[in-house]
């Protein structure tokens, strides 16, 4: 400080000695003599308030005795697993009351690829979620999520790393890992609200959309919440598939927007584009007779998502009561060719369209009740100009919709039980009451959830 | 010619001025909010992210947040794993590389005091316990010394052209608290030994003032009060009668009312941070305040 205020002094001599030469030389002096005098000044008021607090000190030692006010605390002793990186594992599962329907999908909708299956009937154990995560060095993170399901065995959902150190707003992931699409396309099962995911998401992606590749996220250095997120991937997971190709197989641009209104409400919204590619991604259906059918699609695909939440607690207090309003929408339109055993393969052209919305709300602590309505449009389809529901039955121009509601408790944030029960009219033909039972336990290290 | 010269060097002898920028700072807890205050003064501009009428423990990672975190200087929070559900999350969602864990542009209070009910047993039957030891160290005021130390430290490292400024105002500062504590010690007397009755685990008021705690509402720490455990808590206070029943201000007043009413004991509201009463406009308006109730309850 004192050298900032010597150069500060030269500089300003230096500005008006150089051309005027030593006719003022008088001025500098004094100016020089008044930042010593400061200086000095400053200097003794340190030192006079040192003395007084020294003093003071010494009749706060008896007063205050030496008890708390010590020492930070000793380092806790080293030892070989003290880097272990923290562990989680989620147990979850859930007993389900449904009909027996053969072949239940969603109809209007090609079905994923593998084909999707809804909830077990009776008692099962769903994805057990194990997750492995922790600061690599200054600059890395990384993170692990092992899926272990009965089928497929053990399956890495997620093994990314992230920056913690680009600075400016950026951070670079990279891996495998969630696409920021959406607003619950990032969030693992046992983070939802319901026992199952909105149909929007069935039909979209399964459980959410996975990427093998990048991801650079930007944040403005605004007091609103300004959050533009590009991806660039692999692009193997329906909507597209494997392709084999160097490149980027995929994309995804998403912008968000949040910020507080009041003490008491805050919210985010946003829209997100995905872009991507298919071939011979293959299909299920069923012909206008019932039986079962197999085809395959190549073309382009491409999905406009659109969320918004709107979360409210008291004075920013959710631990009594609490509110969340959320909402989700999306289009997708594809375009290529169709090919199926029994039909004539040709050119294939869809937009589809769907959303849902919901409201949770914690009415006392521990307790939850929500509600959500999902409802998807078939919009078009049409193979070699016709409509498609004319060859693929299951693929008929129909509405699904489904009304869910649900209540949990949850005693501590490692553990919920939830009770649900839904209306479900996702397949033509079907209107169906299912009641599912359902608990979400996690062991371990729990990281922080979004928002 | 000479002008230019004239103009360019004043320019020049300006410059350290424009780049004594503030340091933006951001705080987790109101008192750490006020204490950042106290030290940095003007050269300082703090946002305070939680209230005293929110639970630190549980606050949600909202978008407000991190848009702020993104443009601290300094982040000045309690730690011990106190706001691990949620300050993680603005961490890494900031994108902000001068406060990440680590650098010199992260503090942590708890890491400048003794912690005290460090547990010997880790294990989640126990509650929300926070291995480190319980973080609610404001509960005594004479912690705020070492964590005012601390917090002058990191801001003359971050902005290494004011050093002497906060130094004057951290002199200054453990100046008045010094006067203050010796008041609030001559106040607090009278409340030495008396037994009280905690809405939720913290070690640190009583050790400050010497009341005795001989019951918790919480069943375990961070666990809700049950009617079964108050009517346990209930009987207890049959053996061993306590003068009052003390709740912090972002706590749901319903259990502790149901118990002052069958115990026959007033509930003390305590402001628990800044801001948490109306007298708790700062940093010595809050004890203060919390003496000034505990002692109208325990007349």
């Amino acid at each position: 400080m004192y050298v900032r205020r010597t150069l500060i002094a030269s500089a300003i001599a230096m500005a008006f000695a150089m051309p005027a030469q030593a006719d003022n030389s008088d001025d500098i002096a004094a100016v020089r003599k008044e930042i010593e005098a400061m200086r000095q000044n400053y200097e003794a008021r340190i030192q006079a308030l040192e003395a007084r607090l020294k003093q003071a000190e010494g009749q706060a030692g008896q007063a205050t005795a030496k008890a708390d006010v010590a020492e930070p605390a000793a380092a806790p002793p080293a030892a070989a697993n003290s880097f272990n990186p923290e562990i989680g594992l989620i147990l979850t599962g859930h007993y389900a009351n449904l009909k027996d329907v053969p072949n239940r999908h969603i109809t209007g909708f090609l079905p994923l690829s593998p084909a999707a299956v809804g909830m077990n009937r009776g008692f099962s154990v769903d994805a057990s979620e194990l997750s492995l995560a922790a600061d690599i060095d200054p600059n890395f993170r990384g993170q692990a999520n092992l899926v272990y399901e009965d089928g497929t065995g053990a399956t890495v959902e997620e093994a990314y790393f992230q920056t913690l150190r680009l600075g400016n707003g950026f951070t670079l992931k990279g891996g495998r890992f969630r696409s920021a699409i959406g607003y619950m396309n990032e969030q693992h099962p046992h983070a939802w609200d319901f026992v199952d995911n909105p149909l929007m998401y069935q039909v979209l992606f399964g459980e959410g959309y996975g990427q093998d590749g990048v991801q650079l996220k930007w944040l403005a250095p605004t007091d609103l919440l300004v959050e533009i997120t590009g991806e660039l991937g692999r692009g193997a997971n329906f909507p597209g598939s494997d392709r084999n190709q160097n490149g980027a197989g995929d994309a995804t641009l998403g912008l968000h927007l949040g910020g507080d209104v009041g003490l008491s409400n805050s919210w985010r919204g946003g829209i997100a584009y995905l872009r991507t590619r298919a071939e011979d991604r293959a299909f299920f259906g069923l012909d206008p007779a019932g039986t079962g059918l197999t085809g395959d699609f190549t073309g382009r695909s491409r999905t406009w998502l659109a969320d918004f939440t709107w979360k409210w607690a008291p004075n920013g207090n959710p631990r009594e009561t609490n509110f969340k309003f959320q909402t989700e929408w999306f289009q997708r339109s594809e375009s290529g060719s169709l090919a199926c055993t029994p039909c004539i393969t040709g050119p294939y052209a869809s937009e589809q369209s769907g959303w849902y919305a919901q409201g949770i709300y914690q009415f006392m602590p521990m307790w939850r009740l929500g509600y959500r309505y999902d409802r998807l449009d078939r919009g078009t389809a049409r193979l070699n100009g016709a409509d498609l529901g004319g060859t693929i039955a299951s693929l008929a121009d129909y509405s699904p919709s489904k009304h869910s509601l649900m209540l949990d408790w949850s005693p501590s944030e490692f553990s919920l039980v939830r009770l649900q029960y839904a209306r479900d009219k996702s397949m033509a033909g079907l209107d169906e009451n299912q009641i599912a039972l359902q608990y979400v336990y996690s062991l371990g290290a729990h990281g922080a959830h979004k928002y | 010619m000479t002008i230019w010269v004239r103009l360019f060097l004043i320019a020049l002898a300006a410059l350290p001025t424009w780049a004594q920028a503030d340091v933006t700072v951001f705080a987790c807890e109101p008192e750490w909010g006020a204490l950042t205050q106290e030290l940095g003064g003007d050269k300082a501009k703090i946002f305070t992210a939680t209230s005293a009428l929110q639970d630190p423990h549980r606050i949600q990672a909202r978008p407000s947040l991190i848009a702020k975190m993104r443009q601290a200087d300094l982040v000045v929070c309690t730690g011990a794993e106190l706001e691990i559900g949620w300050l993680p999350v603005l961490l890494r969602e900031s994108g902000n590389n001068r406060v990440q864990p680590g650098g010199p542009g992260y503090f942590e209070a708890a890491r400048r005091v003794n912690l005290l009910e460090r547990p010997s047993r880790l294990d989640r039957a126990g509650g929300d316990i926070h291995p480190a030891g319980n973080p609610h160290i404001q509960g005594d005021p004479r912690n705020l010394l070492p964590v005012a130390d601390g917090l002058a430290q990191a801001l003359s490292q971050i902005d290494a052209s004011n050093t002497g400024y906060y130094q004057a105002r951290l002199t200054d500062f453990k100046l008045r608290w010094h006067g203050a504590l010796q008041k609030w010690s001559q106040r607090a007397a009278r409340l030495r030994g008396v037994a009280v009755v905690m809405q939720h685990r913290d070690p640190y008021l009583p050790a400050w003032l010497g009341v005795h705690a001989v019951a918790e509402l919480e069943p375990l720490p961070g666990v809700e009060p049950s009617a079964a455990h108050l009517a346990t808590v209930l009987d207890r206070l049959k053996q061993t009668p306590a003068k009052m029943i003390l709740r912090p201000a972002y706590f749901s007043p319903r259990p502790s009312e149901w118990l002052a009413e069958r115990a026959g004991i007033p509930v003390v509201e305590l402001p628990f941070s800044v801001g948490g009463s109306p007298a708790a406009k700062d940093l010595f308006g809050l004890y203060d305040d919390t003496l000034d109730r505990m002692l109208e309850a325990g007349k």
